[in-house]
């Protein structure tokens, strides 16, 4: 165990001093890094932050519950009861089917049609404002109050929310699409570092291979090496999408105050610098796991 | 146990004539062999088999008793353990100092810094190199050189001393030198073969000829 201890801490102590033997082109391939994982950062931090301020701000969807025919005063009031205690339910409100009419009446062009109904067709309602806005919620209490004693048809007024879920769905495939993209990139960019490494140390591996080193002794310092390039470039991106934040923010303050909006950028949840870090971690260590065992000639 | 056992050991590279043919020869614990002939003879291909850098094209080669041939390309760097390779042309790391250098086979068994660096000066001290520790193996003559090799070669105390020409370019003062090292490693248990056609070694070390003529044991 503790030769093995060992082994990681000289593998990961060469390959600190080898990032540090050519610190230009260290630095060099960490701003590329950089900037290929800043990219899909900022986009996902902006559309997490519109996606959010577009919920809090946008008319609220309703769900309306239609009572049955020859609902009585007591049936309402017991459906009005259960939605009080509703924990999913901001506010709810009654619509008298007398009140309803009224409003139809009211709209223009419709008046002369309800006049010439025999009787009201329309069922007392209840207009609940939920306290969700995603769709698949919405979807789920309409469902849920549907089979309520009482209860005839309910219907959700999600066309906003509807539209709102797919945009945001759409952006969200969009940053991903990027992410893998570049993610690829990364890798492809240690894959050719580790190659151009393992070249410039072909000796010492041809002669630590003679002298009884294991495929893994000779791999794992360029591991540790497409890691700590993957480690590097993921603060490199974490520093350029703070930047961007900034500037963009400086642009948004403005608007912000004209609107009354929130519309300026908050920074990246803790989880999620760490998270964007640790895969640029990854990802160098898989683009350098890659690039030794294409080139076993060399191992 | 550190023997070394060949059977019709045959080495063919593509688009070659044979460089050994049917080669049979037992190398006991604590032997020391001189492996003659002329250059060409297969001396080299002889030494590399042994090490399991070649593997045979025919026959087999046991390494205290296990079959060297037959195993995985995973496994043979346990088997290469086991020896001390003093390369004829030395292969050192110039990039590294000499220290750095003999240090290397402990890097690979995992030693612990400290052991390792004791181990390494004491190796040094033994071919007389302590004082040139921290130089360059190139401002090193050619004598030096081949003694930093021989460091290396046992620096993690190998049961086996392969060595290949260790006497080549050199004159004959250090040749002498050398050649008492290899004595001394003999005397306390270690298994030497040296591949050689400088005559005075053998002399100087009077070990068992193993003669080489054309890919085959002559006599």
């Amino acid at each position: 165990m503790t030769r093995w201890l060992n082994a990681h801490r000289r593998a990961a102590a060469r390959a600190l001093r080898h990032l540090l033997a050519a610190p230009l082109s260290t630095a060099f391939n960490t701003v590329v890094i950089g900037i290929a994982l800043a990219l899909p950062l900022l986009f996902y931090l902006t559309i997490q932050h519109a996606d959010q301020l577009a919920r809090r701000h946008a008319p609220r969807p309703e769900i309306s519950l239609f009572l049955k025919p020859g609902a009585t005063e007591k049936d309402a009031s017991a459906i009005a009861g259960r939605l009080k205690a509703h924990t999913a339910v901001e506010s709810a409100r009654f619509v008298g089917k007398d009140q309803a009419l009224k409003a139809l009446e009211a709209r223009a062009g419709l008046g002369d049609i309800v006049a010439g109904l025999g009787r009201n067709p329309l069922p007392d309602a209840f207009v609940v404002a939920p306290k969700a806005s995603h769709v698949a919620q919405l979807t789920a209490l309409r469902d849920e109050w549907a089979r309520w004693p009482g209860i005839a048809d309910a219907h959700v007024d999600s066309d906003w929310a509807r539209r709102l879920d797919h945009f945001v769905r759409l952006a969200y495939q969009a940053v991903w699409l990027l992410g893998g993209a570049l993610a690829v990139a990364l890798a492809t960019i240690t894959f050719n570092t580790i190659r151009l490494q393992m070249l410039a140390h072909r000796d010492e591996i041809d002669v630590s291979r003679l002298i009884g080193a294991t495929e893994g002794y000779i791999r794992r310092p360029y591991l540790y090496f497409g890691a700590y390039l993957g480690l590097l470039g993921g603060s490199t991106a974490l520093a350029l999408s703070e930047a961007a934040r900034f500037m963009l923010n400086r642009y948004l303050e403005p608007v912000s105050a004209l609107y009354g909006l929130p519309l300026t950028l908050p920074p990246l949840p803790a989880t999620d610098m760490l998270l964007a870090v640790g895969l640029g971690g990854l990802l160098g260590w898989a683009g350098a796991g890659w690039s030794v065992r294409t080139h076993r000639e060399y191992t | 146990m550190s023997r070394i056992a060949l059977s019709g050991v045959c080495k063919r590279y593509p688009g070659q004539q044979e460089a050994l043919s049917g080669v049979t020869c037992t190398i006991d614990t604590g032997e020391m062999v001189a492996v003659t002939g002329p250059s060409g003879a297969g001396k080299s291909t002889l030494l590399k088999l042994m090490a399991t850098i070649e593997r045979p094209s025919s026959g087999t080669i046991l390494i205290n008793d296990q079959n060297v041939g037959a195993l995985r390309r995973a496994a043979l760097p346990f088997v290469r353990r086991h020896f001390g390779l003093v390369f004829q042309d030395h292969k050192l790391l110039w990039d590294r100092s000499v220290f750095a250098n003999v240090l290397l086979p402990l890097e690979i068994l995992g030693y612990g810094r400290r052991d390792a660096a004791g181990r390494a000066r004491a190796a040094l001290e033994k071919v007389q190199l302590l004082h040139r520790e921290k130089a360059s193996p190139v401002t090193l003559s050619g004598g030096e050189q081949q003694r930093l090799c021989i460091a290396r070669a046992i620096v993690h105390r190998p049961t086996i001393l392969l060595a290949d020409e260790p006497t080549g370019n050199l004159d004959a003062e250090y040749a002498r030198s050398i050649g008492a090292l290899f004595r001394e490693f003999h005397q306390i248990g270690v298994t030497v073969v040296i591949a050689t056609h400088d005559e005075a070694l053998v002399q100087q070390l009077q070990p068992r000829v193993l003669p080489l003529r054309d890919g085959r044991i002559a006599g």
